[in-house]
């Protein structure tokens, strides 16, 4: 009996991994795998060398340099701008989506619904040939003054983004009880209302989450973005791209470590807000 | 006889709130609700009682304007109601899932209806308190629906309904997610709260327990069809047809042909059972005709063999048999008597009367059945 208290206590339970040391060493390894390169990016920003090959001393001055360079700050207020609009709309493109494949029944809809995911698995690089095949076709105007240049790139931003967001929100609304709904329009609320009332606040972990996503993945977009950007309209991963070619210098690096920040502080702040509204919710 | 068991129960106004005319719905090949015609009083507690699938909910939805009927009429109060959507009728509903709104406080739950059809806050708000004071859920407007246990969701589901004062309550088997205890309790608050609140309440039930229990009147329907409306104690005591008769309670059923007519009294042949039943009947059956005994098994008396009234061989009403099988139940028992030409069971019932002797029979005990000539009801159906 006492034998097997004491093997009990040694071995961990099934949910107890991370008692184990050959599993906390995998976490470990996993985590410095993962954020090696990240916290170098960021080491190395603050490095004293041209170089940036070997480390010759603490600096903020690349920072500096990068805050007062035109062009990378034009790239960046570019980027947020179609990150910003291409999210909203396809927010809105992507939960109307999912509503629908939710709610009605039609013909050919397997079809329709691959078709609606099929810019997920698109190779990037045919997605942006295709992109500028088009734009060339349909005789898209260029020279436009700001931020209409930026229209082309926002439109293709939206075009592979708005399915990730139609996934998402679909995924949310396989728990919805269709009986919240018939609850709301048993007491008296008409489509709209039903929508506004019943479903919308049902959906909106996952508009937040699906926005989230559409919203990275336009900021950070490189491929189709480069297809899709003429010389007025360059957009900040593309700006960095055109820097590397020169050199890497810690002006890239600074660059690059400002994006880290913004792109964290934003996943955290929507982490945050969710928590907070479920936690409201539960009390 | 079957108007003074109804008398026992509320006689409710003689006006009819809701007027079904052969209504039918079908999902594509499937008939879910087959020409039903229904007629519900004005102030009635009303239940639908049928096994799953019969398509007592797919009714309730279509009086809810969930659903569109495939043929037929619904008329509330007077006004045809059949294609009206659910927004615009005089009708409200306590879901199965009670569907509270989770991202409401409760007391924004109980005011939703009013709110959306454009009412002040000021009175939303003096509404919706005094609904929850209705359900007994006084100071709980501030809660969030997570907060709350099973019972007291159904409470803000009932309270959510009641607040617009409908005209009708629809309850969709409102009691099924509560436990045992809990759900007698309801079942008498739901029938206090119908006479406070004088609104005509319909339950759907599966649970004929619940439905005797609370309703004056009972709709028994199978298979998109009903297939008897009364009150609880003539749904019992004279089911109109065998599956009404097993429906409800336990039944034992004998088939058999009348053999004989004599005024009030019949004599049927069971092909089950060694002597002639003889039974009162209003029916007028002729002789020849293939009928069905229902007996509920607590109207069968049992004795041992040898012990009371001997048993002669070739009288009405009495059988005898061998105990097979017993189920104890605390207050009452049953039995499975084994009879012997040809073989068939018999269901007994007998109320524990006595702690001393705790087993009055035992398996092997030869006993004799017998019972009144009035206890059976004939069926042809």
């Amino acid at each position: 009996m006492k034998v097997r208290d004491n093997a009990r206590r040694i071995q961990p339970g099934p949910l107890e991994y991370t008692r184990q040391a050959w599993m906390r060493m995998i976490l470990l390894a996993t985590f410095v795998f993962l954020y090696t390169p990240i916290a170098t990016l960021v080491a190395f920003s603050f490095n004293d060398s041209r170089r940036n090959i070997v480390w010759r001393g603490f600096t903020t001055k690349y920072y500096e340099k990068a805050l007062a360079n035109d062009g990378l700050i034009e790239a960046f207020v570019n980027s947020l701008s179609i990150a910003f609009v291409s999210t909203f709309i396809s927010i809105i493109l992507g939960a109307m989506t999912a509503f629908m494949l939710w709610r009605f029944r039609f013909p050919l809809k397997p079809l329709y619904e691959g078709a609606v995911t099929l810019p997920i698995v698109i190779p990037e690089i045919c997605m942006g040939v295709a992109m500028l095949v088009f734009f060339a076709r349909i005789g898209w105007p260029t020279g436009l003054p700001w931020p209409l240049n930026l229209g082309q790139i926002a439109i293709a931003h939206v075009s592979f983004s708005f399915p990730f967001v139609a996934v998402v929100v679909r995924a949310r609304l396989a728990s919805f009880n269709p009986e919240i709904a018939e609850a709301a329009r048993d007491l008296g609320a008409g489509e709209w209302a039903v929508m506004r009332d019943a479903v919308i606040p049902h959906m909106r972990p996952g508009l937040l989450a699906g926005g989230l996503l559409a919203f990275t993945l336009s900021l950070d977009d490189f491929v189709i973005t480069f297809f899709t950007s003429g010389p007025e309209s360059v957009t900040f991963p593309v700006k960095v791209y055109s820097m590397v070619r020169f050199s890497v210098t810690p002006e890239v690096n600074a660059a690059s470590t400002v994006l880290v920040v913004i792109t964290v502080t934003v996943t955290a702040l929507a982490l945050w807000i969710q928590n907070k509204q479920s936690s409201e919710a539960r009390g | 006889m079957t108007g003074d068991l109804g008398s026992e129960n509320r006689t409710p106004a003689d006006k009819a709130i809701i007027r079904i005319n052969s209504l039918s719905k079908n999902f594509g090949t499937i008939q879910a609700v087959d020409g039903v015609s229904l007629e519900i009083q004005a102030g009635e507690f009303f239940a639908l009682l049928g096994p799953s699938g019969c398509g007592k909910t797919t009714l309730l939805r279509m009086l809810a304007g969930l659903e569109t009927p495939s043929a037929g009429s619904i008329i509330i109060d007077g006004e045809d109601m059949s294609r009206v959507p659910a927004n615009r009728r005089p009708v409200n509903t306590v879901f199965q899932s009670y569907a509270v709104f989770p991202h409401l406080s409760v007391l924004d739950n109980v005011g939703y209806g009013l709110k959306v059809t454009g009412i002040r806050a000021v009175e939303v708000r003096d509404r919706a308190e005094a609904a929850l004071d209705l359900v007994k859920l006084e100071g709980y407007g501030a809660r969030m629906p997570d907060q709350l246990s099973g019972g007291q969701r159904q409470r803000v589901a009932l309270a959510r309904a009641l607040v617009k004062r409908p005209k009708v309550l629809l309850l969709d088997e409102p009691l099924s997610a509560l436990d045992a205890k809990l759900r007698e309790a309801m079942r008498h608050e739901l029938v206090n709260l119908q006479e406070t609140v004088g609104i005509t309440f319909i339950i759907v039930t599966h649970d004929q327990e619940e439905a005797l229990s609370m309703a004056d009147r009972i709709a028994v329907m199978d298979r998109g069809c009903v297939r008897q409306v009364a009150p609880p104690a003539q749904l019992y005591e004279f089911p109109a047809n065998r599956f009404v008769a097993d429906f409800i309670g336990s039944v034992n059923l004998f088939e058999g042909i009348v053999s004989a007519v004599d005024g009030a009294e019949m004599t049927v042949q069971a092909a089950l059972l060694a002597a002639p039943l003889r039974i009162s009947q209003d029916k007028g059956f002729a002789p020849g005709t293939r009928v069905w005994v229902a007996i509920r098994p607590e109207k069968i008396n049992m004795t041992k063999l040898g012990v009371g009234p001997a048993l002669r061989l070739g009288d009405d009403n009495q059988v005898e048999g061998i105990v097979e099988e017993i189920t104890y139940l605390g207050d009452f028992s049953t039995y499975h008597v084994r009879i012997a030409r040809p073989t068939g069971l018999v269901k007994v019932a007998a109320a524990n009367f006595d702690r001393a002797t705790l087993r009055p029979f035992t398996w092997e005990d030869r006993v004799v059945l017998r019972w009144n000539s009035n206890s059976g009801v004939v069926l042809d159906s």
